[in-house]
């Protein structure tokens, strides 16, 4: 699959260089090429040191002039303000995307299995439809939502939102599963049936222990974009009772800017997700490859 | 009679659950949506049908027409920006380089982060201020001699909108970057060895033989960021804020209807949004399900 591709660093065979004046010519290419890699590292890095820079200055040493220096003294004070206002927001958050991702995820297995390997009729046009789901603007239906979720009785904030996260991330996660089972060898369910278990048997005893993969994949995507959302956090919870990205947002856009608070605080917002990342990198990029290119 | 039932039984069991809440959350709601747009709702509250008096009253709005144009320079610049340096780190990368992983790892790291939380930092970084009082890029700008470049960013009436493209080209052309890079690993060696027998010059062989292995990864590299485009939300709410008028797109007026009570018109732009993204992506789900059909 399109995963290993991108993870297999395997430089590809090094055309022989025939002669010196060719060598010489790779030589600069090459170097032409790291300097270039390392000129867009640079520019990708720029927010990323604003942030950390900003974030541990005082609001005397963050005037104009001194905007992109190092902090005259490393101030915490920015820091203790972001925390006060998003640790409440970071343990709802929590409580929000894991459970939803799970959900999300064993319900996305479930479809996966049976429209890769179950073939029943129209399971293609199932497959169309589930995915358009994926890409509809949630402005679309938002409105209806809204007095939905009311004349339902769920309560705004945390558990509104798992609704939503775990039905809004139905499709995605299907995706994923679909693919990853297409790519599980026939012969082994084969086996199963043989042995006369029925499907719902095969399911539980056979596919479901060979789908680690695919869950770290479909969990990953949905603990990053549920704990990213900002859109259904907005219509469906406050700054009381909803996510890290509203108390970010709260933080960040008082009247008074308070630089380091808000960049710590952006910092903060992001650590959870960064680390997944950094961590589970090689997942994370399936995760985005599983969600464009099909198998 | 039976065995058609233990054949269709099981696997609809397990995708039920989906279908249901799919069914539900997606498709019903998008008609109680269409319908809500053609009433005059507000808060909930509905007196009468007012057939398309909400659509026709939107596209008579100056404020909504100036909204779909931003939102269309918006888009072409995103995705401009994300292709172009999505294919250029990837083509940089592709033949493989020592470091080549803390490369790709830099270059996608801001993918992880919400959009709110970089929406902090490049509000900071798009400060409008110039001359003396100037922070942010423009401090930036000044300080390495491009002083010249400095401009209002994202207040500016006519080309504002763009100056919100930065902020989502850092976070997406990563992205793209892996998609490419994947594209170009999944090239096989052979297919351009032969075209180097035939002689084929550098640019003869990415116009022949790499552009058109590369194309079905920049079709969907063009969906996955031109449905994100059309849905730009969070970022602006971040850098500039609900109601300034330069960055307004349909999301945003979507957002200002909500808050002002005023579901029907909200409703409609909701529509209006959903049918933009439709025209996109419907053609590239009905092509991929005929493809799925034809294997």
């Amino acid at each position: 699959m399109t995963t290993q591709l991108v993870d297999e660093a395997t430089p590809a065979p090094t055309r022989a260089a025939q002669s010196t004046s060719r060598s010489g010519r790779a030589r600069t290419s090459r170097t032409l090429r790291y300097l270039l890699l390392i000129i867009f590292l640079i520019v990708v890095l720029i927010p990323a040191y604003v942030l950390f820079v900003t974030s541990f200055k005082s609001a005397g040493d963050a005037t104009p002039t001194r905007a992109w220096q190092l902090p005259t003294e490393w101030y915490t004070d920015g820091w203790a303000r972001a925390w006060d206002t998003l640790s409440p927001a970071l343990g709802r958050t929590f409580a929000l995307v894991i459970p939803a991702s799970i959900v999300s995820s064993m319900l996305g297995a479930m479809n996966g299995f049976v429209l890769a390997r179950w073939r029943f009729p129209y399971a293609d046009l199932v497959f169309t439809l589930i995915l358009f789901g994926m890409f509809i603007p949630y402005q679309a239906v938002m409105i209806p939502l809204v007095e939905l979720m009311q004349n339902l009785g769920v309560p705004s904030g945390i558990a509104s939102l798992f609704v939503l996260h775990t039905v809004f991330g139905l499709p995605i996660c299907t995706l994923i599963f679909r693919n990853y089972y297409a790519s599980v060898p026939e012969d082994m369910i084969e086996a199963a049936r043989v042995d006369g278990a029925g499907m719902l048997r095969t399911f539980a005893l056979i596919i479901l222990p060979l789908s680690a993969p695919g869950f770290v994949v479909t969990l990953i995507w949905q603990f990053t974009s549920a704990w990213n959302d900002f859109l259904f956090a907005i219509f469906f919870s406050n700054a009381q009772n909803g996510p890290v990205t509203i108390s970010l947002n709260f933080l960040a856009s008082g009247q008074l800017q308070d630089y380091s608070a808000s960049m710590a605080g952006a910092l903060i917002a992001s650590f959870p997700t960064l680390i997944v990342y950094i961590i589970l990198g090689r997942w994370f990029v399936g995760g985005l490859m599983a969600g464009s290119v099909k198998s | 009679m039976l065995t058609k039932v233990r054949s269709w039984g099981p696997p609809l069991l397990l995708i039920s659950p989906t279908l249901v809440l799919l069914g539900v959350f997606v498709y019903g709601l998008i008609g109680v949506n269409i319908n809500t747009s053609l009433t005059d709702n507000i808060r909930g509250q509905t007196t009468k049908y007012v057939g398309l008096e909400n659509y026709t009253s939107l596209f008579t709005d100056d404020t909504f027409i100036y909204s779909l144009r931003n939102l269309a320079m918006y888009t072409v610049a995103f995705l401009a920006g994300t292709l172009f340096f999505g294919f250029v780190w990837a083509w940089l990368l592709e033949r493989g380089l020592r470091g080549e992983g803390i490369f790709r790892t830099t270059y996608l790291f801001p993918m992880a982060v919400s959009f709110v939380a970089s929406g902090v930092v490049w509000r900071w970084l798009l400060n409008s201020n110039t001359g003396e009082s100037a922070s942010g890029l423009n401090r930036g700008l000044d300080m390495i001699g491009l002083g010249f470049l400095q401009n209002s960013w994202w207040t500016d009436e006519t080309w504002g909108i763009l100056a919100i493209a930065m902020p989502a080209i850092w976070q997406l052309s990563g992205y793209i970057m892996a998609l490419f890079l994947a594209g170009f690993r999944g090239i096989p060696d052979e297919l351009r060895e032969a075209a180097r027998m035939d002689g084929a010059s550098e640019w003869k062989l990415y116009r022949h033989v790499i552009f058109p292995q590369l194309s079905p990864v920049a079709l969907s590299a063009i969906i996955i960021i031109g449905h994100m485009s059309l849905k730009v939300f969070d970022l602006i709410m971040s850098v500039a804020g609900q109601t300034n008028y330069t960055t307004q797109v349909p999301a945003t007026q979507m957002w200002l209807a909500f808050t002002r009570g005023e579901y029907a018109v909200a409703a409609a732009i909701g529509t209006v949004m959903l049918v933009v993204v439709a025209v996109m992506i419907v053609p590239y789900l009905v092509h991929n399900y005929r493809s799925e059909r034809g294997r």
